[in-house]
């Protein structure tokens, strides 16, 4: 469809952010080589470009950034809470100076549009560490008994949709409690962590405290399986998710998943449709899709089909691709060609498998990882468009004509994490809202965030809570 | 006729599933013996037939049970420390018989037994105000924490401790929504099976707490492997059989209860399970859902309020 008006692409510069031509692991407050000398190369996905190289962590690094956070945990720990709130309070306000210059870096480095960074991750990122600020001197009060302990070291691998924001969650936790950290960032996006790190010295921040290894899933594995570690956080696939309970099985360390997730949005007739279209579009094609508590299963009542898949299809027309630096984008990059390969390979499916594919004209850039916002519809419970996680701009669209049928429908899944419910009606919000199987559910939202508010999964969703009150449970002796 | 020339008549010892005193469907039995070995009963040698039977009543029950209100839970359960009350003697010698303890100190854990179904009642409408939360999230936004029960939880009982401990393990997960399926000290069972004659007219609903006795570690195996099982209490296993189920428990990412150290060794008699029990065993099985619901802005005519 051409557009009626044209509009003049509004890029960010990306002169506020200085990226280094390689960097090292940041260990014992220290940028230092990997042991054994390997790097890797980092590129940005919306063209391909190297950005930096920087040092691959292996399994003699993780131990030494292990053996460098059980040293400082000590003093650490014994800081009088107030004081380690300080430490916070001043991370999280570097990160708002900074705030512009990291939100530019994450667009290169993951591909998503700048006006995400910009006013999603980066404000939330500062609001975590304000808000696990304040829990430092107030830990009595948690609700979690007098003087709870920290648990130790903890090792902490978070994933690539949202960098920096994963790190938020895990670190300022962690630091607020007590514990000292080795955080492995994926291997896609390591900038963010690394320029994490120099915010760390700025703060004046003990050395130790926080370890930084940018590596593969290997690192990963070695720092989840470190012996003296006591304490594992993972954001990531329910696959690994499931390898690492393993893994932890007969020893003493707590554990937090935060793995898949297939979100059942459901629309009721009475939905107001424009909203719910508004509603739909950020639940499935936030951040490329890339959101582990995604709606991807869109659940419209039967009477209303029509309306919305054609209000949709509209909408979804007049969103904007390309450069994830232009202000004006609304669909950025694929993280990576292993991505864009795994969405295009479960579309596939879903084509062979017969459900019906819409794909919003729109032109791709020719370098770079894209894929256009697409949907499904004639989509049963069987097909794996409707099962399995895409983790791409893929909506299936599925009908219902009862709010039980909806309530089952929703709940058919292995996983449990998000899910959405578009009513007028409150007692009917209330009453869906109670049935479903899901740590967040957003009534007439969606994908909303907030550091004061849990967030986790039910089912293979994976086990624990970040954020809020419930956030210090995992990082705490109780 | 006078006392010492009366038979005694021996109780046939069943499982509770389902609300119901099945036999074990292998029709196997194993001896059950005192602590100085002589013959008490021959207790059920359940199958995994008998705990997939378990789980799929468990399953069946959850809807109800976890939709009941926390009013409901809390009478039910308070319901079952009436009847135990009133069936003291009987429990005070089965435990007496199984733990080789005297006559008094049956006496004084079946007491605290009965004491902690009461706690637990209490527990049934306050833990979500205590575990739950308003959260103040900066926009025009209003969400609230609630726990939830998570499901299915499979419960291996403690090996020594047979009916305080027993009861310290039940109660919790009931309390607060989900439904169990139990297996029972091994060599201890009977106290245990009698339980499931109480619950059974203590209004407490057909499949919600299902008792097996037999061999736990035959039992644990298919249920940290059940694909409908949602979490698994591990209290009852030595350490090489916990971490061994744990790593079970992964294929659905079971919420999993390790046994404190001093269980995992066997010794759990080393537990103190007199000493007031805290909450943990309460949250352990449950989930936390977030609601969110905009609040819109009543604008400059609601700022003057």
């Amino acid at each position: 469809m051409a557009s009626a008006f044209e509009y003049a692409p509004a890029p960010e510069s990306r002169s506020v952010v200085d990226i280094a031509p390689s960097y090292g692991l940041f260990i014992d407050g220290e940028f230092t080589e990997a042991a054994d000398g390997k790097v890797f190369k980092t590129v940005s996905p919306s063209t391909e470009e190297v950005l930096s190289e920087v040092a691959q962590a292996g399994a003699a690094d993780v131990d030494r950034a292990v053996k460098a956070a059980r040293k400082a945990f000590e003093k650490w720990s014994a800081l009088p809470g107030s004081e380690r709130a300080k430490y916070l309070f001043r991370i999280a306000r570097i990160i708002q100076e900074r705030s512009r210059e990291l939100a530019v870096l994450e667009t290169l480095d993951n591909g998503k549009p700048i006006k995400e960074t910009r006013d999603a991750d980066l404000p939330l990122v500062a609001a975590h560490f304000f808000y696990y600020a304040g829990w430092a001197d107030k830990l009595d009060h948690a609700g979690y008994g007098a003087n709870p302990r920290p648990l130790g070291v903890a090792g902490q691998v978070i994933p690539w949709n949202f960098p920096l924001l994963m790190l938020a969650w895990k670190i300022a936790p962690a630091l607020a409690t007590g514990n000292t950290v080795v955080l492995k960032p994926a291997e896609t996006t390591p900038l963010s962590a690394l320029f994490f790190a120099d915010i760390c010295r700025q703060a004046g921040l003990p050395k130790g405290v926080v370890n930084i290894l940018t590596g593969y899933g290997d690192a990963g594995e070695a720092l989840v399986t470190h012996p003296d570690v006591n304490k594992v956080a993972f954001t990531g696939s329910t696959a690994v998710g499931k390898a690492i309970a393993r893994s932890v099985a007969g020893t003493e360390k707590k554990v937090t998943l935060e793995l898949g997730g297939k979100g059942a949005n459901i629309v009721f007739d009475d939905a107001p449709i424009d909203q719910a279209v508004e509603g739909i579009v950020t639940g499935i094609f936030f951040n490329q899709g890339q959101v582990c508590c995604a709606g991807s299963r869109l659940l419209v009542q039967e009477s209303v089909q029509d309306e919305v898949l054609d209000a949709l299809k509209r909408r979804l027309s007049t969103l904007r691709l390309g450069d994830p630096l232009d202000k004006n984008t609304d669909i950025g990059a694929i993280n990576s060609a292993e991505q864009l390969a795994r969405i295009t390979a479960l579309v596939e499916t879903g084509e062979a498998e017969g459900a019906e594919r819409w794909s919003a004209p729109c032109e791709l850039p020719s370098s770079g990882y894209w894929f256009a916002p697409t949907l499904f519809t004639n989509v049963t419970q069987a097909h794996t468009v409707a099962r399995d996680e895409i983790f791409g701009p893929v909506l299936s669209v599925l009908s219902f004509r009862t709010p039980d049928e909806a309530v089952a429908k929703a709940n058919n899944s292995q996983y449990g994490l998000s899910a959405g419910i578009w009513t007028e009606k409150g007692s009917r919000i209330l009453a869906v809202a109670n049935k479903l199987r899901a740590g967040v559910v957003w009534a007439n939202t969606f994908n909303k965030f907030d550091p004061t508010s849990p967030f986790g999964g039910y089912k293979e969703s994976g086990y624990g809570r970040e954020g809020g009150r419930h956030g210090l449970e995992a990082y705490l002796d109780v | 006729m006078s006392e010492q020339n009366r038979l005694g008549v021996f109780k046939t010892y069943k499982l509770y599933v389902g609300g119901k005193f099945p036999r074990s469907e292998s029709g196997r039995v194993y001896e059950v013996t005192d602590s100085k070995g002589a013959w008490l009963a021959n207790a059920p040698q359940s199958s995994r037939k008998d705990a997939r039977d378990a789980v799929v009543a468990a399953r069946k029950a959850f809807g109800g049970w976890s939709g009941a209100t926390a009013y409901n839970r809390g009478q039910v359960l308070y319901r079952v420390a009436e009847m135990l009350e009133g069936r003291k003697e009987q429990f005070v010698r089965e435990v007496a018989a199984a733990e080789g303890l005297s006559k008094s100190k049956a006496a004084a854990v079946v007491d605290a037994a009965v004491d902690r179904w009461v706690w637990y009642a209490g527990w049934t409408d306050k833990i979500g105000q205590i575990s739950g939360g308003a959260n103040p999230v900066a926009g025009p936004f209003f969400n609230l924490s609630t726990p939830e029960p998570t499901g299915v939880v499979a419960v291996l009982a403690p090996q020594k401790s047979s009916f305080l401990g027993l009861v310290s393990v039940i109660a919790p997960v009931i309390a607060t929504g989900n439904t169990a399926v139990v297996i029972a000290s091994a060599d201890a069972p009977l106290p245990a099976l009698s339980l499931g004659e109480v619950l059974a007219t203590s209004d407490v609903p057909g499949g919600v707490v299902n008792i097996l006795s037999g061999a736990t570690a035959e039992l644990a195996a298919p249920l940290a492997a059940h694909q409908d099982v949602n979490a698994i209490d591990l209290t009852g296993a030595g350490a090489e059989l916990a971490k061994e189920l744990e790593i079970a428990a992964a294929d659905n990412l079971k919420r999993v209860l390790r046994p404190l150290p001093a269980e995992a060794d066997g010794s759990d008699a080393s537990t103190d399970w007199l000493a007031a029990p805290g909450t943990h065993r309460l949250t352990a099985f449950l989930e936390t859902k977030t609601v969110w619901h905009p609040t819109g802005a009543l604008g400059a005519a609601g700022s003057s309020y």
